[in-house]
């Protein structure tokens, strides 16, 4: 069995380090070994974005990423969106538009809208889906899920504004 | 997941040294393909070597009349450079319809080619814009690279660097993608140059390929209407779940059709 390695990054601001064999998957670690078990394994195919979350400022599929290639990375999960006993507008937005409904794939969602707003703060429908494409939603809740990603815009809008 | 070692140096010199001494040595580049056929055990290699950590690897240049791409630039990065948009704005489209955000965020050049899978995208760019591939010992040509299934001009341990893509004076690349993964159902690469007109094709059959009485055909009268009448036969086509081989055929023909209405319209 090839050695254990100990992997250091940093996980929604926290520096954690986790062992693990080579080929550990990053979701795996978060999941089982760190006890964030707000990313959810979907399909383990990289198609559905279940397992989403954030590395150096870019959505990944925590399913098709291996841990040992995280070290000294930035991975942002959806367990630190929350602040201070406050949901973040996405999350907000989620709740209010009815942007879900048996909940499984609203981490990745989120995580991944997230990312979505930082790179574009007000995108127009046919934009927010283009680029919400790498997530699924079975329940198929999707105009809810554009409607919850316009709601958490424009209130990162207004309160930048 | 097979167990495996895993290194990642700091450059590429170090990476082919592992390489050699590895048992059963492969190279990880974005591994949105290797890391999904290792869960299938499709591939249990000894030691992987991650070439995230070398950092001549990645970047994007002008160098002349080329675009030189390095091997591990994602995709992600190619769809939204500016000088991709200036170059062989043909180019940006087609690396920003692979797959999806996250996929294009980690999945890279060098990787997506060596891999060569028969419904991926960049393979038809490398054919449709005659680039060239460098590797650590040599430069091969676009045309030569691509053997077959799944098969390239690559020799054992030998190690993409970056790809030039002469820049066309138009070129656009139309794809009917498959809903589920992105990859493409047919996709065809038209790109009009100095050197006349080329047309690639890749998603129809088991490697991409160059429809040169086509290409002929174009250098004479380059409209839409050209296209009809030049198919690839049925029996050459893939057949599978996603479509079937007198479906991908007929696309073929569509999809070359939309590809050169868009160059004659300006629309690329």
């Amino acid at each position: 069995m090839a050695k254990k390695q100990t992997v250091s990054f940093t996980l929604n601001g926290t520096q954690v380090d986790v062992v693990v064999e080579p080929r550990e998957l990053l979701i795996h670690s978060l999941r089982e070994k760190l006890q964030h078990t707000g990313p959810h394994i979907g399909c383990e195919t990289s198609h559905c974005g279940a397992c989403t979350v954030d590395i150096d400022g870019m959505s990944v599929k925590s399913c098709t990423v291996l841990t040992v290639q995280c070290q000294d990375a930035e991975v942002l999960t959806i367990e630190g969106f929350e602040q201070g006993g406050e949901l973040h507008a996405l999350q907000e937005g989620f709740t209010q538009e009815h942007g879900l409904q048996c909940g499984y794939c609203t981490p990745g969602m989120i995580t991944r809208a997230y990312r979505l707003l930082k790179e574009n703060p007000s995108p127009s429908e046919e934009e927010i889906r283009y680029w919400m494409a790498g997530n699924l939603c079975r329940c198929t809740g999707y105009q809810n899920i554009v409607k919850a990603v316009q709601y958490a815009a424009n209130k990162l809008s207004s309160a930048s504004a | 997941m097979q167990d495996f070692s895993y290194q990642r140096p700091a450059a590429l010199t170090a990476a082919i040294e592992a390489f050699e001494q590895a048992e059963d040595g492969r190279f990880l580049a974005g591994g949105q393909t290797l890391l999904p056929v290792m869960k299938h055990r499709l591939a249990t290699p000894s030691d992987l070597i991650d070439l995230a950590g070398i950092s001549d690897l990645e970047g994007i240049s002008i160098a002349g009349s080329a675009l030189s791409i390095g091997a591990m630039t994602t995709h992600a990065r190619v769809a939204s450079a500016a000088e991709v948009h200036d170059a062989i704005p043909a180019l940006a489209k087609l690396a920003g319809c692979i797959g999806d955000p996250h996929v294009r965020n980690r999945g890279t050049l060098g990787g997506s080619i060596a891999n060569n899978d028969p419904a991926a995208d960049y393979p038809a760019a490398v054919a449709g814009l005659n680039a060239t591939v460098y590797t650590d010992r040599r430069r091969i040509a676009g045309d030569d690279f691509f053997t077959g299934f799944f098969e390239t001009a690559l020799e054992e341990g030998e190690l993409i660097t970056r790809v030039e893509f002469p820049v066309a004076a138009a070129a656009c690349y139309q794809k009917f993608d498959d809903p589920a993964s992105g990859y493409a159902v047919v996709g065809v690469f038209v790109s009009r140059g100095s050197q006349g007109v080329r047309v690639a094709v890749t998603g129809a059959t088991p490697c991409v390929f160059r429809m040169r009485d086509l290409e002929a055909a174009l250098n004479r009268k380059f409209t839409p209407e050209t296209v009809s009448g030049f198919c690839v036969p049925e029996e050459e086509c893939n057949d599978d779940l996603h479509a079937t081989a007198a479906y991908r055929s007929h696309l073929v023909g569509v999809m070359a059709t939309r590809a050169v209405a868009a160059i004659t319209d300006g629309e690329m």
